[in-house]
């Protein structure tokens, strides 16, 4: 690991003050970043860790039923939230699917997004939830709705000096699931991550949320499929159709692990499992 | 690069050092502190063998940067015996033979006691899954296992 400044910075503005300088990295959890640093992929000149930064981890329920994730909240902790698995089940299941569980008391959920790495398994499921990401700069607080967030892989709107501070989830959805396509049980990485949010009334669908991970340049909502269900009964002729549409909305590559053909195929499968679990859960 | 000021209680002492920021806890563990109990392994976060107990949690330390485990507690393997007495994990992993050639073994305990801890009534299938972080490049699971449900039988009994 080359030698760096470290900074422990107890104020944001303090933090996005030393991170809008060249070559500066933030620290969170450091999963990604410190095994970065040893293989020489990341080599910055200051690393800035925001764990003294009060008021930055923690999960609390808002009087509008809303619910606030802070960036530097274990993944560990997402993962077994009651709030959390009652009315974003999603999310805490792709939670539970990062790493082992060492690494989950580590690794924050900010850092899992900030990395913006198109198969991060807290993505999909804070796609569903309709997550807004609060960010914090010198110049103030901005708002960006997660599915606006990611430009490409490893790249986000972020300008220099701007640290996400919060994931506000407005809405509960009354039922989600998220599926991971993996090899191993634990200790593996998305070959594809699919996530479904589903309202019911009577039997109709009133809101649906499909969010994909690992299977585009930047995790996407597959927005036509949630055009198709909504206001509909979720028939078997509509669970296809919507699937089908989820793997058109798809762009994935080939790679060591998978083929482009084998993904695709695979969001069509996924969806549908994942929409018939989340409407199951939502009550249909 | 100078080395900052930390103040580490591990296992229970305090120790105050000067360290460089890029090491990480693994590091200061074993090359400055001298207790090489914790084992590096793959290095990436991958192995668990250098699994130590932060806050109560268990943590890889390979992936930490020791500056960072300021002020706070840290368990290692030393630091499970008490009293000339083994922990009921680490007699566990004795009586079944839950290890081979012992290289993964801190890990494993460090991380068996932390779920026990957590919660002892985990069924095989949990602790197998929960344990998932750990491996044993001997493949001596089988043994391991059965050591860590005699450990949280152990624990719950007496406790």
């Amino acid at each position: 690991m080359k030698s760096f400044e470290f900074f422990e910075p107890t104020t944001l503005a303090e933090a996005s003050r030393l991170f809008a300088a060249e070559h500066a990295q933030l620290l969170a959890g450091g999963t990604d970043l410190v095994i970065g640093m040893k293989a020489l992929t990341e080599t910055p000149q200051s690393v800035i860790s925001l764990q003294k930064i009060p008021g930055l981890a923690g999960i609390t329920t808002e009087a509008d039923n809303s619910i606030s994730i802070g960036a530097m909240t274990k993944v560990r902790e997402v993962e077994l939230s009651a709030d959390i698995l009652q009315h974003h089940t999603a999310l805490a299941e792709g939670a539970a699917e990062i790493g082992s569980i060492q690494i989950r008391n580590l690794a924050t959920v900010g850092g899992n997004i900030a990395h913006a790495s198109p198969a991060a398994d807290t993505v999909a499921g804070l796609l569903v939830a309709d997550a807004q990401v609060h960010i914090a700069s010198a110049d103030g607080e901005r708002t960006v709705p997660i599915n606006e967030l990611f430009t490409g892989p490893g790249q986000t709107v972020l300008t220099p000096g701007e640290i996400i501070t919060r994931f506000r989830l407005p809405s509960p959805a009354s039922g989600s699931h998220y599926i991971k396509h993996k090899i191993r049980e634990v200790m593996d990485l998305a070959f594809i991550g699919v996530a479904a949010a589903i309202n019911m009334d009577n039997g109709t669908i009133t809101e649906a949320r499909i969010g994909l991970a690992a299977v585009a340049p930047t995790p996407i909502r597959a927005t036509e499929a949630e055009e198709l269900l909504k206001g509909n009964a979720l028939t078997p002729a509509l669970l296809e159709q919507a699937s089908e549409a989820a793997a058109a909305a798809s762009s994935p590559i080939s790679d060591l692990r998978c083929s482009a053909e084998h993904r695709r195929e695979m969001v069509d499968v996924l969806t549908r499992r994942t929409l018939e679990q989340a409407s199951e859960r939502a009550g249909g | 690069m100078a080395k900052l000021p930390v103040s580490l209680t591990i296992n229970g002492d305090e120790h105050d050092l000067l360290i460089e920021p890029r090491k990480t806890l693994l590091a200061v563990l074993r090359d400055t502190i001298g207790l090489t109990g914790t084992k590096e392994g793959c290095s990436t976060g991958d192995c668990g063998a250098c699994t130590v107990i932060v806050d109560g949690k268990a943590v890889t330390s390979c992936m930490v940067l020791g500056i960072t485990a300021s002020g706070k507690e840290i368990t290692t393997i030393e630091g499970l015996a008490g009293d000339g007495e083994l922990h009921p994990v680490q007699q566990a992993f004795i009586e079944t033979g839950g290890y081979q050639c012992g290289f993964c073994t801190p890990g494993f305990i460090m991380a068996s006691k932390a779920l026990i801890d957590e919660n002892p009534d985990r069924t095989e299938e949990e602790f197998r899954h929960a344990l998932g972080g750990n491996i044993c490049r001997c493949t001596g699971y089988t043994k391991i296992l059965e050591a860590v449900l005699k450990a949280a039988e152990e624990i719950r009994t007496t406790t």
